[in-house]
């Protein structure tokens, strides 16, 4: 390297500075701010209301978790059967979205038919209407199709979304080369093969990442399952933690107990799939 | 042509991954950068040897369910905002501009829309330039810990707003309230009853937002920083920039489109915010006085409550109008501050 003789071809990384331990201590700081209320779930929950009501309250867990969790579980009977609910409905919106959304992302990103450019300006164009604004039909939509009341009234609407087509679009124009699909299609392979065998195996990663996206989604959703269920049975989890809410008097212990089960089980899948839902938001993201 | 062959046989035998590993030997998801520019005039015409017709039955499944479940009540909206509609009631009134009119001489509206920019301009600018601060932080190669931090920052975002709602009006308690009981430690007068008065309330619900997305928009401009091609900056440090320098004439603006994305996300999602006032409240109402009764939740509240869909059909339109005309705005800035940058 060194005899090469005219020094500013040599491509220079650029110098960075050493990390000052201001940055440190901003990362330490914003990242303890980022999981401190799930701790103070745990807090609250494992104390119980009297500890927490003290002049200086405990910042150490307590003994009673598990009373206060099971509290949780005869204040609501049916708290057990929401979080099923949830997962089922979840799984299932997950995986339409992901088969939908890849489907119709492909055909936008690689298939040349007339009307693509519109037809992909138009979704890109339905992102920017709020969401509330049809809720009111939908809803009549849904209680005249007689859905009140089921899963299938959370489960139906929720299949695909703009959202879910243009990410994906986004994703096997960037991720799946043209070669190899000119390539497979020249051996003679059919559109819906090449989708199947070539197209879907290289969007896995992403495709996940959507599939979960849309799983804390349905996990997370709130206003809609609260609209359309009234039987306890069929809550979904965060309408049965509201419920634990209505109570006349507030129950701290009770309500972040409730909270907590909504919430420790999306941070034990978070666990495992974390860091792909970190890749999944940058790689999403507009660059430049 | 005989590469070609190889990777068609390995496609057949259903070693995609191998295949696609040929290509970009380290990360399968994440192509190289510089390529970018060709790719794109590479797919600009689709793929000339499959049949384009396909097109219509792929996009088929989605359209339809799109179009029943989301376009169509989109449509039947504005449809349902000229009548008196009654959920109860067999024949619904023409009612022309009313609900309209209505909305505009309604008190409730403007507090509502007051409420919504206020809680809107407390989550959003400060958490732009908290989401950079962090993007720069974490864009150093010499952080150590890099993927740790990433994904404790991304954290937040995963969990329910319910949930979070529910520890932050505990915690934003006005006498037993951790918040008001750390402000009283910095000496500060801490009795701020943080949900009954409306401008605390506000800092109260932004404050629930900012934490709810800081990590994620941070990870949004570190992915936009980690794109601006290195050379820029080479050739800054050669010219002798300081780094504060080559951050606000090479960092800012290459990150325009995505601030001017940001932005726009974050003014829709900021016009729909709902859930938190929803639980800090317990009702639709938005609080005793309504001091933290935002656009979205006021919507429901004629809807759900008072069973006022017309009216509610009304607000949901004037929502859309305020997102659409914001996100004009926004393109218009951006596109002005780029045709001035370029004429440099």
């Amino acid at each position: 390297m060194d005899q090469v003789p005219v020094t500013f071809q040599k491509r220079k990384k650029p110098r960075w500075q050493k990390m000052s331990p201001l940055s440190y201590i901003t990362l330490t700081l914003v990242g303890f701010i980022s999981v401190f209320p799930f701790y103070w779930m745990v807090i609250v929950a494992s104390n119980g209301n009297e500890e927490i009501s003290k002049e200086t309250p405990t910042l150490l867990i307590g003994p009673r978790l598990f009373e206060v969790l099971g509290n949780v579980f005869v204040a609501n009977e049916f708290f057990g059967a929401a979080m099923w609910n949830t997962v089922f409905v979840g799984t299932i919106v997950a995986a339409a979205q992901v088969f939908f959304s890849s489907v119709a992302g492909f055909a936008f990103a690689k298939l040349n038919f007339k009307g693509r450019k519109f037809l992909v300006l138009f979704v890109i164009g339905t992102m920017m209407l709020p969401s509330q604004l049809g809720i009111i039909p939908l809803y009549m939509l849904v209680a005249g199709l007689g859905w009140m009341n089921t899963l299938t009234a959370l489960i139906v609407p929720a299949l695909v979304t703009a959202f879910g087509v243009f990410w994906m679009r986004q994703v096997i124009d960037a991720q799946v080369p043209n070669e190899l699909l000119e390539a497979a299609s020249i051996d003679g392979a059919g559109v819906f093969r090449i989708y199947w065998q070539i197209v879907f195996p290289l969007i896995l990663q992403s495709g996940f990442v959507l599939g979960l996206f849309s799983f804390l989604a349905v996990w997370n959703d709130f206003l809609w399952p609260l609209l359309v269920l009234n039987d306890p049975q069929q809550f979904t989890v965060q309408v049965a933690v509201n419920q634990l809410q209505s109570a006349y008097t507030i129950d701290y212990a009770l309500n972040l107990g409730g909270a907590f089960l909504a919430t420790a089980p999306l941070l034990v899948l978070f666990l495992f799939v974390g860091r792909k839902l970190v890749s999944g938001v940058m790689d999403g993201a507009v660059k430049g | 042509m005989a590469g070609t062959t190889e990777r068609s046989a390995a496609a057949k035998k259903r070693k995609p991954t191998n295949v696609f590993k040929s290509a970009h030997p380290n990360k399968p998801e994440r192509p190289k950068r510089g390529k970018k520019s060709e790719k794109r005039l590479a797919t600009e015409n689709g793929i000339k040897a499959l049949n384009p017709k396909w097109g219509y039955t792929f996009v088929a499944p989605f359209f339809v369910m799109f179009l029943i479940f989301g376009l169509a009540p989109v449509i039947f909206s504005i449809w349902i905002a000229f009548y008196n509609w009654d959920p109860l009631g067999d024949e619904q009134e023409f009612y022309g501009f009313t609900n309209f009119t209505d909305v505009l001489v309604d008190e409730n509206f403007w507090i509502a829309l007051r409420n919504t920019f206020s809680i809107w301009f407390f989550s959003t600018i400060p958490q732009m330039i908290m989401a950079i601060g962090l993007a720069s932080i974490l864009r150093n190669p010499r952080l150590k810990g890099a993927t740790f931090w990433r994904t404790i920052l991304l954290v937040p975002n995963i969990t329910s707003v319910l949930a979070i709602a529910i520890v932050f009006g505990q915690l934003f308690g006005r006498d037993f309230g951790l918040v008001n009981l750390a402000l009283t430690y910095l000496g500060m007068p801490a009795h701020i009853d943080w949900i009954a008065e409306p401008l605390p309330s506000h800092v109260a619900i932004a404050t629930m937002i900012t934490w709810r997305w800081l990590g994620y928009n941070a990870l949004i401009f570190l992915a936009a920083m980690l794109a601006i091609p290195s050379y820029l900056y080479e050739s800054a440090d050669l010219d002798g920039a300081s780094k504060w320098q080559q951050f606000r004439y090479i960092t800012l603006p290459q990150l325009k489109n995505t601030i001017t994305f940001v932005l726009i996300v974050g003014t829709i999602g900021g016009l729909q915010v709902f859930a938190e006032p929803l639980t800090l409240g317990g009702n639709m109402s938005g609080g005793d006085s309504r001091q933290f009764s935002t656009l979205t939740l006021f919507l429901y509240e004629q809807a759900f409550v008072n069973n006022r869909w017309g009216y509610a059909a009304a607000i949901g339109i004037f929502i859309t109008v305020i997102v659409l005309i914001i996100s004009a705005i926004n393109f218009a800035i951006t596109r002005q501050i780029a045709s001035e940058d370029n004429n440099k």
